[in-house]
């Protein structure tokens, strides 16, 4: 893959909330190379107005998804060569989102799904702190969600999402059910995904799964939060 | 982006959709025809045509679809499967052909 | 667009529905056998309470789950946001109206 020739053709999407279109670019190729890598080598070397967002460049904060030939996926670890198809790359910034400018999604919709879903501490320094076996089912359930670095690709995955604007999505509501098996949560989270937007809509097809980077699971969460919600009907637990 | 269990999900919305469709068509056959036998029988001897046997064929085959695919949701929902999603699917489907085709053979 | 109310009736639904459709289907490859005939349907079902009650709940079942799975679609690929609670009354009560027509006729 070293030789120098080797050249990538770059779709890459220009514009704002209101219009845009696709710019084509030739980015030569690199060892090891990944998609952020090639929207900074345009950036620095082609076009200095490209707007894109990243920051740790190394999977852990979450800033740098965009869709990769037509796929949600966090750039800073996707390479090169395992989502080229033929020569070519189409980067777009995130389904389901609007656009602020170029490749940067307005994350601000994403994030305010999540306001339901704040944790809100039962106890408060001055208790005893709860005691929590790490074997505790309830505790294990609660990690769904620990690893997730907000990257909002199976956000952009979700055609629930994009057929629903209001439908709260995959992460939001992994995260509610992180806090509903956290025992230390004081909040009631069952009546904040149970609305006209909550965990009821979701039809279960694991676009969220198949994509999430960190190989989270929130179709599996979402169908916790369904059961939960619906035995508390049942049994007023 | 779109994997099996997405298709799964299209077959089951789809089928829902035209079997909601079909609901007042099938109804008001059954109702209308009943209060006169000779149209119903005339109607019913059109399901001896191949396009009639297809589409018949078809109902059968979104029917059964429809509830396997239901099953496998209600499964995944209330009784937390996890694993081995895909050969669910897959299975249903071929469970509902199978019964479609058992329909037709016997219907012919 | 589904809360948690509509989405228990919904399943409570197809619950319901799974033993009948499975007797439905099982019926059809049965009687198909030979072709149809007005005779034979109606000789299966007139005057049965059990055929009457089968489809009776069969046709209330299919119109309350028809009609929430209408609304989804309606709502997810039509954009449709204002009027989904009509339209699930509406069509809940048409199916119904037509189907309980239909039992009865047969029955
Ligand atoms: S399983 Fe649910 S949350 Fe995940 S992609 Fe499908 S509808 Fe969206
Ligand atoms: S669940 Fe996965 S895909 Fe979704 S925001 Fe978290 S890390 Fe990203
Ligand atoms: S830049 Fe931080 S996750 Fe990609």
């Amino acid at each position: 893959m070293s030789e120098a020739a080797q050249e990538l053709t770059v779709s890459v999407w220009r514009g704002d909330a209101r219009a845009g279109a696709f710019q084509g670019f030739r980015v030569p190729r690199f060892d090891s190379q990944t998609v952020l890598d090639v929207v900074s080598w345009i950036q620095q070397n082609a076009d200095p107005t490209l707007t894109y967002r990243f920051a740790c460049r190394v999977g852990m904060c979450g800033s740098c998804a965009m869709m990769v030939n037509g796929v949600p996926r966090w750039t800073c670890r996707t390479h090169v060569s395992k989502v080229v198809e033929a020569g070519a790359l189409t980067v777009a910034p995130l389904r389901n989102l609007p656009v602020i400018k170029d490749l940067a999604a307005d994350m601000d919709p994403f994030f305010e799904k999540w306001a339901g879903s704040v944790h809100e501490p039962s106890a408060s320094r001055d208790d005893e702190i709860a005691e929590i076996r790490p074997d505790d089912p309830k505790r294990a359930a609660a990690s769904s969600a620990i690893e997730c670095i907000n990257c909002a690709v199976c956000h952009a995955a979700c055609d629930t999402v994009a057929g629903n604007p209001d439908y709260l999505g995959p992460a939001a509501l992994t995260r509610a059910w992180t806090l509903f098996n956290d025992t230390r949560h004081g909040g009631d989270v069952l009546e904040v995904v149970s609305g006209a937007g909550g965990c009821h809509n979701c039809h279960s097809m694991a676009s969220c799964t198949a994509n999430c980077p960190n190989e989270l699971d929130p179709m599996s969460a979402i169908a916790g939060l369904k059961r939960a919600t619906v035995r508390r009907v049942f049994r007023r637990d | 982006m779109r994997k099996p269990l997405w298709y799964a999900y299209l077959l089951h919305r789809v089928s829902g959709l035209l079997l909601v469709l079909f609901l007042p068509v099938h109804f008001w056959i059954l109702a209308l025809a009943m209060r006169d036998a000779d149209r119903l029988d005339a109607f019913l001897a059109l399901a001896d045509r191949p396009m009639v046997k297809a589409a018949e064929f078809g109902l059968v085959f979104l029917l059964a679809a429809h509830l396997f695919g239901g099953l496998r949701v209600l499964a995944l929902e209330f009784l937390s499967w996890t694993a081995s999603q895909k050969t669910l699917a897959a299975g249903s489907v071929a469970v509902s052909f199978a019964l479609a085709a058992l329909f037709l053979l016997r219907a012919i | 667009m589904i809360n948690r109310p509509l989405f228990i009736i919904q399943r409570l639904s197809a619950l319901v529905m799974v033993p009948l459709v499975f007797g439905h289907l099982a019926l059809m490859i049965y009687a198909v056998q030979g072709g149809l005939s007005v005779d034979e349907i109606l000789g299966r079902t007139q005057g049965s309470w059990f055929w009457f009650c089968y489809y009776g709940v069969f046709v209330l079942a299919a119109s309350v789950h028809g009609a929430i799975g209408l609304r989804t679609i309606c709502g997810e690929w039509l954009g449709l946001r204002r009027g989904l609670d009509m339209l699930t009354w509406l069509v809940a009560a048409s199916l119904t109206c037509l189907g309980l027509w239909a039992v009865v006729a047969v029955t």
